[in-house]
């Protein structure tokens, strides 16, 4: 008896470090791939950082020095002007699916919305290129109008659940306080769920600031400064794509400092977006 | 106002769940500076007659009423009446403390007022103080009203509900199952607590513990099965109960 025990006891022990190790194993292999691509665009863009390559614009073929300013402006814009048009419509739907799900449409709403966000985004670039510019021409509003929709479904389902994981109870609480539903909602129920908000927007400008396809489709190449909304903009994610296949230098340096240049605006958007919505109360 | 001896008055009052009818047809008078307590086995009604009360039941997608409460002689249920303004007159605390996420204990007292309109920081800080202090809780949170509602102990924060209920000044307090979710200690706090409310509110208290119905409250009302079986004064309806179901209840023969 006692002899058997003891083997089980080894064979549990065995097991459970067996597990352990495997665990930190794939925890291993998962950061891998992460840090190696943080730290290649790292070594290979920070050496071509200096005030002058982040306020000058793109270099003509031949031309020695230019660089990455024209396509930060214009990404910074066409962000801006994507959030502008897909932030409200998306926390919007949000709160109309979390909150009046009573109405028969909610659940037509949510299906469509899931649709919507597993669309390629060269296919909404052409949606944006036959409306927009069909009739104003490659521009930043096309492009920013191709962004917003890619950034809809994500900032409504990350809203949804956000708004969700507000309890009943505290709902109630504010109704049976006499305190109206939508002032309920704005001053309780979003207050609770502000974090998952940010979260959810901070997602989606993250991934429309990386997306290529539909830029191409909808401003192609700009190698100029924003001249105005019905005109195109320069943009990182396309300068990456075009410096990088290039046979000049000069030009492959910059595309690595574009990619070093988005990542660190995504990752101070991050920054100032939780900033912005700490909360001193849990 | 006066002239209505009764703080509530509930007239042939069905309640549904969908098709689903869960109060019938009940009838009782609730009296001003009083607790009664609505006691009954599980499922009896007990908790929607109390949402009844102050048209909390009617926000559950599905559930109506059908019937009058009159609320100082006035029927909460005509059609002119706008169930946010009953609301405010009528506080209401739950089974489970709730405070509201994100916010201090100051905030958390003051934001039913704050909502309501009042603006003015010395008001809304002697209000706060003021319901604090009703609610027995102003001694141990005075010093750090600006911590997180949500660090307080369970018994605490049921306090909080009652003083963040309180602070909008109502008529009367609805109380749903207050200490289930509390130890002994808090529910004894708790209980004096809704003894020295009475002195001032109506106040309702519904409970699944009979022991708590008899030590807090003057009148009892006993619900089975979605009617009303007995309603008097507590002393009479634990010491001579009148219908034998009551008896079967009190004594711990089902439920």
């Amino acid at each position: 008896m006692r002899g058997s025990e003891m083997y089980h006891y080894r064979m549990r022990r065995l097991v459970d470090g067996l597990m352990r190790v495997l665990v930190w194993l794939a925890l291993v292999v998962a950061l891998i791939p992460l840090f190696s691509i943080l730290g290649e665009v790292f070594s290979k863009g920070a050496p071509h950082l200096n005030m002058d390559v982040l306020i000058s614009p793109m270099p003509t073929v031949g031309e020695q020095g230019g660089g990455i300013g024209n396509a930060i402006q214009g990404t910074l814009i066409t962000i801006f002007l994507a959030s502008i048009i897909g932030v409200p419509l998306g926390v919007l739907s949000g709160i109309f699916l979390s909150e009046y799900g009573e109405f028969k449409l909610s659940s037509a709403v949510r299906f469509f919305n899931d649709v919507l966000s597993g669309f390629p985004s060269i296919v909404i670039g052409i949606f944006s290129y036959t409306i927009i510019v069909t009739s104003i021409g490659f521009s930043v509003m096309a492009a920013a109008f191709a962004l917003a929709i890619i950034m809809i479904p994500i900032i409504t389902r990350t809203t949804e659940e956000a708004l969700k994981i507000v309890p009943l109870t505290v709902r109630e609480a504010a109704l049976a306080l006499g305190i109206s539903r939508w002032k309920t909602l704005i001053y309780i129920v979003i207050r609770g769920a502000k974090r998952g908000i940010a979260t959810g927007i901070l997602l989606a400008i993250a991934r429309v600031a990386g997306e290529s396809a539909p830029i191409l489709i909808t401003m192609g190449y700009w190698r100029w400064w924003f001249s105005g909304l019905n005109k195109p903009v320069a943009n990182l994610a396309l300068n990456i794509y075009l410096f990088a296949v290039s046979p000049f230098d000069n030009w492959r340096n910059l595309a690595w400092l574009s990619a070093l240049t988005l990542t660190a605006m995504i990752l101070m958007i991050n920054v100032v977006m939780r900033i912005f919505t700490k909360e001193k109360y849990i | 106002m006066m002239g209505h001896p009764y703080k509530f008055e509930v007239e042939k009052l069905d309640a549904y769940f969908g098709e689903k009818k869960v109060l019938n047809n009940i009838n009782m008078k609730i009296r001003d500076k009083a607790v009664t307590a609505i006691i009954g086995p599980s499922g009896c009604g007990k908790t929607t007659l109390l949402r009844c009360l102050n048209r909390m039941h009617e926000i559950i997608p599905g559930a109506r009423v059908h019937g009058k409460v009159l609320f100082n002689g006035v029927n909460i249920y005509d059609d002119e009446i706008d169930p946010v303004t009953i609301r405010r007159k009528i506080g209401m605390v739950f089974q489970k403390p709730n405070p509201f996420p994100m916010m201090s204990i100051y905030e958390n007292v003051a934001i039913g007022l704050k909502l309501n309109g009042v603006r003015e920081r010395k008001k809304l800080d002697s209000a706060v103080e003021r319901a604090l202090k009703m609610a027995n809780l102003w001694d141990e949170v005075k010093n750090d009203l600006h911590r997180s509602g949500a660090s307080l102990s369970g018994g605490q924060q049921q306090r909080l509900c009652i003083a963040r209920a309180l602070a909008v000044e109502p008529e009367a307090i609805l109380m749903d199952e207050p200490c289930s979710a509390l130890d002994p200690i808090a529910t004894e706090k708790i209980e004096s607590l809704i003894r020295n409310l009475a002195e001032e509110y109506a106040v309702i208290i519904v409970t699944h513990n009979m022991q708590q119905a008899a030590r807090v409250s003057d009148f009892t009302a006993f619900l089975y099965l979605g009617e009303l079986i007995e309603y008097g004064t507590t002393k009479e309806l634990f010491e001579n109960p009148k219908n034998p179901l009551t008896e079967k209840y009190i004594t711990g023969r089902f439920g």
